[in-house]
């Protein structure tokens, strides 16, 4: 099978006058169709830059410096501009951290889901606006005829990302970017949101790159998890094998770093490992990966 | 069990939405609902809760940040709120605060050293071997080194500047640290560091703290007893193990239920206490179940805590 979105030795860096800081060294990744994949890492790391090049988003000193990124057969970063700007919101799209930030405060939030009609599927407004409507309620929100008239400010932190996935899933594209989507809510309204990109995602045959600095969140949507430090992808496994053997340094010291629930039930309070008492040289961490390879592909995961 | 250190009691805190000043009905927020807690020496309690449900409030009128519209705060059973309050110098003596976001709460343009040495300053240290011994220390036991308190904060990383705002939190060697999400901010890495420290320094002072946090996992490995909160009221409080393994109110069991934790989700870990529908003792019954937000202008209905187990109550009312 023909990987959906596969990212070759992605190197990106910051020019500065004759400088280049490197921050991307090499990273390569596949997402089969339909797959969850996760990038977890601390902040810096990486992810969110990874994702901004996928979806060709990258602002000025931010430069790509080599690799590939195939999506359904072509280079991403070789496409003209215009085309890229057909594939964004209609093959590839992102939910953002912050769902205020990320809507137009002056536009109703069903004029924004019309717009991706309009502009995609050639519909006019007042089609759009029907479709819009049909868009929140795909996304479980209570009375959506009434809602697509609000402003972002007048809705809910939950609300505003369950827009925000309206939007993006819009078009039905075949890859869906969600960086950090839930990172600014509360748990509550967090595990409906994780389960609604779970439940639709599934039923659309939608692959996602689930990017998250949460393990918890991370081991309840992927299927497939790529660790990243320091601009590296040092680990990358199946969910579950990830977490019952991790294999790399830095994984083992993240996964220790983490209250677990229920362990200090079983075993009583436990020091939390320290990252740095246990890996004496931050700087020699990149120098190894632990990439498995990809087993025979899971019923769930396969399309 | 000796007199608690701090203890609240009956705690309302009442903010006035629209409408005119002096018109008769006007419309209150209801932030705290009647919120009672006794802190002892030396123990961490928790309040956890969403946004919105009133623990940052609380946290705040202990603080004397936020005067309480009814009820009392008694510190050693001497009030510690409404007229007979004492003074902000004294109060600093009892109690400090860690904020959550260290880069907001520490002055720019003020050295490490300088923010150290200003509340001993204010508080009549002021020889210079004094203060550059306290400073020393301090830094010490929150694992930075003296010399870098010469620094400015933009100088720190995220975790070093916490540990800032610990040390300015402990320079002056209060009883009570209240702990406004003090690792919510940070890398998972760095959360690590600071919950070791943190409770490193509790048991090196014995310093009593109580911790505001929505994140049940730290909750869970730092905390003695906590208490779960609910839009302006406690619907169950006890011993963490309590709370964790037998939780009984409908809404806490939410909340355990929805943590993504690595193991629950993997079945690697224990079983999630919180499978299956709440259960009231006979002849209760839960007031509200936290399913829907509650009308925040409208007194919430009556009902009270009961205590199903020692030290464990949960709020349910007569059915």
């Amino acid at each position: 099978m023909t990987p959906l979105l596969d990212v070759r030795n992605l190197e990106l860096g910051l020019r500065h006058g004759a400088h280049a800081h490197r921050i991307l060294k090499g990273v390569s990744f596949q997402i089969m169709p339909g797959e969850t994949y996760g990038l977890v890492g601390e902040s810096g790391s990486g992810k969110s830059v990874t994702s901004l090049a996928i979806i060709g988003l990258l602002k000025k000193p931010l430069q790509i410096l080599g690799g590939e990124i195939f999506f359904e057969g072509r280079n991403l970063l070789a496409l003209p501009r215009r085309e890229m700007r057909s594939l964004r919101g209609n093959r590839i799209a992102m939910v953002f951290q912050e769902p205020m930030s990320a809507l137009n405060p002056l536009q109703t939030v069903g004029r924004q889901i019309a717009e991706m009609y309009v502009q995609h599927r050639g519909k006019s407004w007042a089609q759009a606006q029907k479709k819009a409507v049909e868009a929140l309620a795909s996304v479980r929100v209570p009375t959506p005829e009434r809602r697509v008239h609000d402003y972002p400010h007048q809705m809910s932190g939950g609300l505003r990302q369950r827009v925000m996935i309206a939007m993006a899933l819009a078009c039905d594209p075949a890859l869906l970017i969600a960086d950090e989507p839930t990172t600014a809510l509360d748990v509550t309204v967090q595990a409906e949101v994780l389960k609604l990109i779970r439940e639709l995602c599934a039923a659309r045959g939608t692959a996602v790159l689930f990017i998250s600095h949460d393990l918890g969140v991370i081991a309840t949507m992927c299927q497939r998890v790529g660790v990243m430090y320091a601009g590296c992808l040092v680990e990358e496994n199946a969910t579950r094998e990830l977490f019952v053997d991790p294999r790399h340094e830095y994984t083992r010291g993240l996964l220790g770093a983490l209250p677990k629930l229920g362990s200090r039930g079983l075993h009583g309070r436990q020091r939390l490992v320290d990252i740095d008492s246990f890996i004496a040289d931050r700087s020699r961490l990149t120098d190894t990966r632990f990439i498995a390879p990809r087993g025979p592909v899971s019923g769930e995961a396969g399309s | 069990m000796n007199a608690p250190l701090l203890s609240i009691d009956d705690l309302h805190v009442r903010f006035p939405l629209s409408g005119s000043w002096f018109g008769r009905q006007r419309r209150m927020l209801h932030a705290v609902n009647g919120l009672s807690l006794d802190l002892a020496k030396g123990e961490c309690l928790s309040i956890v809760g969403e946004s919105g449900c009133g623990k940052s409030t609380t946290a705040l009128s202990v603080m004397g940040l936020q005067e309480p519209t009814q009820g009392s705060i008694l510190f050693r059973g001497k009030p510690f709120s409404g007229p007979q309050a004492p003074s902000r110098m004294e109060r600093a003596m009892a109690a400090q605060m860690v904020f959550q976001d260290p880069y907001a709460s520490l002055n720019p343009r003020q050295t490490v050293w300088q923010s150290l040495a200003q509340p001993l300053r204010l508080h009549n240290v002021t020889a210079r071997s004094e203060l550059s011994d306290r400073i020393e220390t301090v830094m010490r036991s929150v694992g930075l080194t003296p010399e870098q308190a010469a620094r400015y904060p933009h100088e720190f990383s995220g975790g070093q500047r916490q540990r800032i705002g610990i040390a300015r939190a402990l320079i002056l060697q209060p009883e009570i640290v209240v702990l406004d999400e003090p690792v919510s901010a940070l890398d998972v890495s760095i959360r690590a560091q600071i919950i070791n420290l943190l409770l490193d320094l509790q048991e090196e002072f014995g310093l009593s703290y109580l911790m505001i946090s929505h994140d049940l996992s730290v909750v869970e490995h730092m905390s003695d007893r906590v208490a779960v909160m609910f839009f302006g009221q406690i619907v169950e409080t006890g011993p963490w193990s309590a709370i964790f393994s037998d939780p009984v109110h409908p809404y806490t069991r939410r909340l355990i239920a929805t943590i993504p934790d690595p193991g629950a989700v993997l079945g690697l870990g224990r079983e999630v206490a919180a499978e299956g529908p709440a259960q009231a003792p006979a002849g209760w019954s839960f007031a509200d179940d936290g399913s829907s937000a509650p009308d925040v202008t409208q007194e919430p209905k009556p009902s009270e805590l009961v205590e199903i187990a020692p030290g464990h109550f949960v709020r349910l009312s007569r059915s």
